[in-house]
């Protein structure tokens, strides 16, 4: 039920939001689109001008790194979202039932959400190096060798990577899915219950079905952010070894903050942004979501 | 409602059929979470070790304990000055954010207006907008409001990120509130505007703990606007000056631990506070958003 006393009020009372997410929000993105059309490089001032489409066709036919990152970017969303997805649900799916010590495990195993991406690439350095970390005490008892170092090695640099993000990652489902798992009905799972049913058939049958939109949702979510954020690998690996690690949305951060070719780094924004919302809207509807089953 | 059918049935019901099988043994809950809960502890006190335990020292217990690290760190690096920047970057974006987004949710909750429909899906497209390739648009804009350099800068761009999830969370929770007690609050004299502060405000606490923790934590962990926007050492965010010790890893882990505690103590003390309020608020607001 929605009063309408005055029909101005309303406008008034969400204009601060439309105004900041125009002007730092909606007008920032076109004005990337507009610069992907664009030479423009502070360093190069002499060669700024309209572009056309060039800033694409080198992206798509002479930059193999656009290629190698944007492959990268989906093998580490792809890993990321699920393993965190399947972590976070069995989590969820623990500190909701009924324990001693519940209260301190919830705050206990959600806390790494609320650490930043450079604060755990600080605590994973201090881990994976070799003088300072887990598997130089290991070796001192005698599991494993003193020169295991997993982030200078290229064949275990992307599992090492993943798992300190996982560290951090984790919590985020396991809060969503927990907030979603306290609305499910308890006379749902009593009727279920009286009929027999076994703790996995009602698994399958009332959670799942009822966690389904914010399972679709948070997934959207993660992939939309793992995909985004750089924090964790430009600090943790900068991107190598030999470019390894070196994400889409990595790849731009390091021309903006590094190259300043804005030109080239918007054609760069443009194209990850359009991959994107591709994905979402192609996720979205494969998944069915909102849809009543 | 067909809930009073079923009551009675299942009130008498679960003693008789409640099988053992059927319940989680102590294990099944203790074995799994104890694991996790290394996982997720070890890495902690990594830090706390290295932060707190003497130079040179291989213990894995920091002791004896000594505060040579912090007194490094935060005096003779700067990290003093990187947390009043974090702090003042922080508590302005928790204000704004919520104050901001308050009062479009509950406009976006109270009242069916023109264009309502084309900003809430408007608000959801801005979710794809990733912050990374927001930096060179956003930095031209600061740069020609003179903002960079400026902790400004960062509040506007952390505010502005933060909206969209904030006026959602907001306005699915102005919308549990049953309309009928605001117009209690009219019919006794009260203006629509205490009303609002008389009855919505106080049931909004679970709602506003969340986001302003949220807009909160968030802020005191960005990393890449502070990176992009801030280049004077003096205006630095604590995750830039963490960022340039872990640079200089190999010389100093004593100093990166104990940047990484001063960093960390802040959002892990606000978030063991608020964690309750947080399942709270979103487990209420995602139900009608």
């Amino acid at each position: 039920m929605r009063v309408a006393r005055s029909p101005r009020t309303p406008y008034v009372l969400i204009a601060p939001a439309v105004v900041a997410m125009l002007g730092f929000l909606v007008y920032p993105m076109g004005s990337v689109i507009y610069y992907s059309l664009q030479h423009y490089d502070v360093t190069q001032p002499w060669d700024n001008g309209f572009a056309g489409l060039e800033n694409f066709r080198v992206l798509l036919f002479e930059d193999p790194l656009f290629w190698q990152s944007l492959g990268f970017s989906v093998k580490w969303v792809v890993v990321e979202v699920v393993l965190q997805l399947l972590f976070g649900l069995a989590l969820a799916l623990i500190v909701n039932e009924t324990f001693i010590g519940r209260a301190v495990s919830r705050a206990l195993v959600f806390s790494p959400w609320a650490v930043s991406g450079v604060l755990t690439t600080g605590i994973w350095i201090l881990l994976y190096n070799p003088s300072t970390g887990f598997f130089r005490y290991l070796a001192d008892i005698g599991i494993g060798s003193y020169d295991t170092a997993p982030l200078a090695d290229p064949s275990t640099v992307f599992a090492a990577a993943v798992v300190a993000e996982l560290w951090r990652g984790v919590p985020f489902f396991a809060i969503l899915l927990l907030a979603d798992l306290q609305t499910v009905s308890g006379e749902l799972y009593e009727a279920a219950s009286v009929d027999g049913a076994s703790r996995i058939r009602r698994f399958i049958h009332i959670t799942l079905p009822h966690l389904k939109d914010a399972i679709i949702l948070s997934t959207l979510l993660r992939a939309v952010w793992e995909f985004n954020n750089v924090d964790l690998l430009y600090t943790l690996t900068g991107g190598g070894p030999a470019h390894q690690t070196t994400t889409l949305p990595l790849y731009v951060a390091a021309k903006a903050v590094q190259s300043h070719d804005f030109g080239y780094g918007s054609a760069l924004t443009t194209a990850a942004f359009l991959v994107l919302t591709f994905f979402s809207i192609a996720y979205l509807r494969l998944s069915k979501f909102g849809a009543r089953s | 409602m067909t809930t009073t059918l079923i009551r009675p049935v299942s009130k008498a019901a679960p003693p008789i059929t409640r099988k053992p099988a059927n319940r989680v043994s102590r294990w099944q809950i203790y074995l799994p979470l104890g694991l996790y809960l290394l996982f997720t502890l070890v890495p902690f006190y990594w830090m706390v070790v290295f932060a707190f335990r003497p130079r040179g020292s291989n213990s894995l217990l920091p002791w004896p304990v000594t505060l040579e690290n912090f007194e490094h760190v935060w005096t003779g690096m700067g990290f003093s000055v990187f947390f009043q920047n974090s702090l003042l970057v922080g508590v302005a974006s928790l204000v704004s954010t919520t104050v901001i987004a308050l009062a479009g949710g509950y406009a976006l909750a109270r009242y069916d207006f023109r264009g309502r429909q084309a900003f809430l899906i408007g608000m959801l497209c801005t979710q794809f907008i990733p912050g990374a390739m927001m930096l060179i648009p956003l930095f031209e804009i600061f740069r020609t409001l003179g903002l960079v350099n400026s902790l400004w800068a960062l509040v506007i761009a952390e505010t502005v990120f933060q909206l969209p999830l904030s006026l959602i969370l907001i306005s699915g929770f102005v919308k549990n509130i049953p309309i009928e007690l605001e117009q209690a609050a009219w019919v006794d004299g009260c203006s629509r505007l205490r009303g609002f502060f008389a009855v919505v405000l106080p049931m909004l606490r679970p709602a506003l703990v969340a986001v302003g923790s949220f807009a909160f934590i968030h802020s005191w962990n960005n990393f890449l606007f502070a990176l992009m926007f801030v280049n004077e050492q003096d205006k630095f965010t604590l995750p830039v000056g963490l960022a340039f010790t872990i640079g200089e890893f190999s010389a100093d882990f004593g100093a990166l631990a104990a940047g990484g505690v001063v960093a960390a103590v802040p959002v892990v003390l606000v978030f063991a506070v608020i964690q309750r309020y947080l399942v709270q608020g979103l487990s209420a607001g995602a139900v009608k958003g």
